[in-house]
């Protein structure tokens, strides 16, 4: 081994630090899924007929369904049976104030940087947090409310605003859509839900943490984000796991509806546990996310930085259907030690001037394997269609693997679609180079990651970024030469 | 300040440096010349720790410090500055930030506390005035799209915000066209000081003409076959390196 090498793998062999595991009393089901175990879940979170029914269609869908295999990932097979489908802290989620909220939980909250309180009173982010499959604390609603917007957990959503939830469950992501979709909606748990009226411009940004904690469970939950005429939001999305020997699932879906003239931003930063450094454990994650720019001039922006997970499976897509919509992809994708992703985009130009920009930087270390996949397609009627992807790959090491994957599909001759690719691997002239000027070769790895990422980065709102780069650096701590 | 005793460096096997000997005190300029392939280069590589070849005898010392178990990033921090003949580029990285985190490597290293960005930009803007060089040049991301020219102003901007007590130049005066060469040297002689040292390197006479060496060493053959003061360097821009190759060669 090269000296370059044993900074390499001692780098990547750094551990997960959300690794801590809750010690709160659960509600669970028994493992499996079925019928019953369907209609337990939908009469545990009191819910009404339709959903009840609507989560059966999908189960029965899901059972002649099979577990797509055209990525580019290794995944042994998993029991569907062995998995439990509903977990809660056995409080409930019913808090009328904070101070009834089980202290252990709050301290989960806060080592994942999350005081609510101090959130609620400091940062002016309002906070959805899923602990498990129940949404445990939603701040800032009587702000919101204010302004007409909706922020609430998905099951209060199934509550109160019943109609929206049945207008537009599903119509961006239906049950049929794909295997781990049919999943979802036949037990999906609990989720964010978010409504912004017409003119409206959210004042904050609106943030969902979804937390794992307990064994052997499944984690499926559904977030939907409507935003009328003339209305901008901005969401974060946060999710870390405990560390467990065994793999644990997430299937969500994320649905995403812009009417005319609206602006959604969703930035999401994933670290679920991403397995140890020998590949035991992790999360696999399956995730459905899509939007519609439904309307005329909308606009939706994917931005992801993904650092955790065993196993990334996810796709955030944009269907441009107005005339004039944008859609934009950007990623930061990271893998180490064993861990596989297969991630990118789908960008559907159907109305006429729209574009698209796809800017998606993977990063591989260890012995992890990192795909992008990409489709564009312009439909026949998508005059004048734009589309620019660019599409980098850093390698560290000589163990790992990039691959991409893009997919173009033209119907339209007007349509100018253009794509870059570059693969490159981090000098060691420029490790000396830093090293020379008095920086040691982590924060060096660090230095020109984060320069490598920096355009997606840049996506990020401020504090979230600042995160996302520790994050970065922590993920390829001990890992380059 | 620095002492270099019988250095012999190997790369696969290939003796390069066969048994260099030089001492630099503190406030001297020295100037190491010689034709391509003696190793003017590799001997500033082994000055500041790179580790593509072995350091197969000898002993390089500096203030008192054995500096072969130093790794380079603490070379650094001790006060040793490389000029490099090729910068390299790190694209996305700001020269400010990646200067914000040199100095503050270099200052933890010495127990300070990390420079406040006030004052950082503020000694940002005295140091540019050394080199004239352009502002944009630091916002812009490490050496990515720089002229020849720039990039080696650049090293001498980042030798002035750094403040070496001894900094190796290495071929700094290769692909400088006339004005940059007058600005560059410019930099360097305003940082000359009592307290610290310089190492040039390079091929060319004519650099010495602005930067005024108060020795000069001719390295042939990874060893240094001929020393002197600058009037040795006046000698080898008349008569060039073949006078002293033959000297050498006739003596083995």
């Amino acid at each position: 081994m090269t000296d370059q090498e044993k900074i390499l793998s001692e780098v990547t062999d750094s551990d997960y630090k959300f690794g801590f595991h809750t010690d709160i009393e659960t509600e669970t089901i028994p493992k499996g899924l079925s019928e019953d175990v369907v209609r337990l879940i939908s009469a545990k979170k009191e819910e009404p007929e339709w959903l009840t029914e609507a989560r059966l269609k999908a189960y029965r869908h899901w059972l002649t369904m099979k577990m797509p295999k055209w990525a580019n990932l290794k995944i042994p097979e998993i029991h569907y049976q062995d998995i439990i489908y509903y977990a809660a802290p056995k409080q409930g989620a019913k808090y009328e104030s904070m101070d009834e909220v089980d202290p252990e939980l709050l301290d989960t909250f806060n080592k994942l940087g999350i005081p609510l309180e101090e959130q609620k009173q400091l940062a002016g982010v309002a906070v959805d947090a899923v602990m498990d499959s129940v949404s445990v604390k939603t701040t800032f609603q009587d702000t919101l409310a204010d302004k007409g917007i909706i922020f609430c957990s998905f099951s209060e959503a199934v509550k109160n605003h019943p109609d929206l939830i049945k207008k537009y469950m599903g119509s961006v992501v239906p049950y049929t859509d794909n295997f781990f979709a049919a999943l979802n909606s036949a037990v999906f748990s609990d989720g964010s839900f978010c409504y912004i009226p017409k003119g409206v411009r959210c004042p904050m940004e609106l943030s969902t943490y979804f937390r794992i904690n307990a064994a052997n469970t499944g984690q499926f939950e559904r977030t939907l984000i409507v935003a009328e005429d003339d209305s901008y939001v901005s969401y974060l999305e946060g999710c870390t796991a405990p560390i467990r020997d065994e793999n644990q699932l997430h299937a969500a879906i994320v649905e995403i509806v812009a009417m005319e003239n609206a602006e959604v931003k969703y930035s999401t930063v994933q670290n679920w546990y991403p397995g140890n450094k020998d590949g035991i454990g992790g999360v696999y994650n399956f995730v459905t996310k899509r939007g519609i720019c439904k309307g005329d001039n909308s606009k939706i922006s994917w931005t992801q930085v993904e650092t955790g997970s065993a196993v990334t499976w996810k796709y955030p897509s944009c269907i441009l259907r107005g005339n004039n919509s944008v859609g934009e992809f950007y990623s930061v994708a990271v893998t180490n030690n064993h861990q596989q992703a297969d991630t990118g985009t789908k960008m559907i130009h159907i109305g006429k001037n729209t574009r698209s920009t796809i800017i998606s930087k993977g990063i591989s270390a260890g012995k992890s394997q990192n795909s992008y996949r990409g489709l564009v397609k312009v439909l026949k009627g998508a005059q004048n269609a734009r589309n620019y992807s660019q599409c980098d790959s850093l390698l560290l090491g000589d163990k790992c693997g990039a691959h991409t994957f893009p997919y173009l599909e033209v119907d339209n001759k007007s349509a100018i679609v253009e794509h870059e690719a570059t693969t490159s691997k981090i000098g060691e002239d420029q490790i000396f180079y830093c090293n020379q000027r008095g920086i040691d070769t982590e924060n060096a790895i660090s230095l020109i990651v984060n320069g490598y990422a920096k355009e997606v980065l840049n996506k990020l709102p401020m504090e979230f970024a600042v995160e996302a780069q520790k994050l970065l650096a922590i993920t390829l701590e001990g890992s380059v030469g | 300040m620095l002492d270099i005793k019988d250095l012999r460096v190997s790369i696969e096997d290939k003796e390069i440096l066969k048994g260099i000997n030089l001492k630099v005190k503190k406030g001297e300029v020295h100037a190491i010349m010689g034709p391509n392939g003696s190793g003017k280069s590799t001997l500033a590589s082994a000055l500041a720790g790179r580790d593509y070849f072995d350091i197969t005898h000898g002993k390089i010392l500096y203030e008192g410090k054995d500096l072969t178990e130093l790794s380079p990033e603490d070379r650094a921090r001790e006060g040793i500055f490389l000029g490099f003949q090729y910068p390299v580029e790190i694209p996305g990285v700001s020269m400010v930030n990646f200067l914000r985190t040199a100095i503050n490597s270099i200052r933890k290293y010495r127990n300070q506390d990390p420079l406040p960005a006030g004052d950082f930009l503020k000694l940002m803007r005295e140091k540019k005035k050394i080199v004239e060089i352009d502002s944009d040049l630091t916002n812009r991301s490490v050496n990515e799209g720089f002229s020849g020219g720039e990039k080696k102003k650049n090293e001498i901007f980042q030798m002035a915000l750094l403040e070496p007590k001894l900094a190796i130049l290495d071929e700094t005066d290769s692909g400088l066209d006339i004005d940059a060469l007058r600005i560059v040297s410019n930099g360097v002689n305003k940082l000359r000081s009592p307290e610290n040292a310089t190492i040039i390197i390079t091929h060319y006479q004519r650099l010495l003409d602005y930067i005024v060496p108060d020795f000069v060493h001719v390295l042939y053959k990874g060893r240094i076959v001929k020393s002197g003061d600058k009037s040795l360097a006046k000698e080898l821009e008349e008569h060039g390196y073949d006078w002293i190759k033959q000297e050498v060669d006739s003596e083995v």
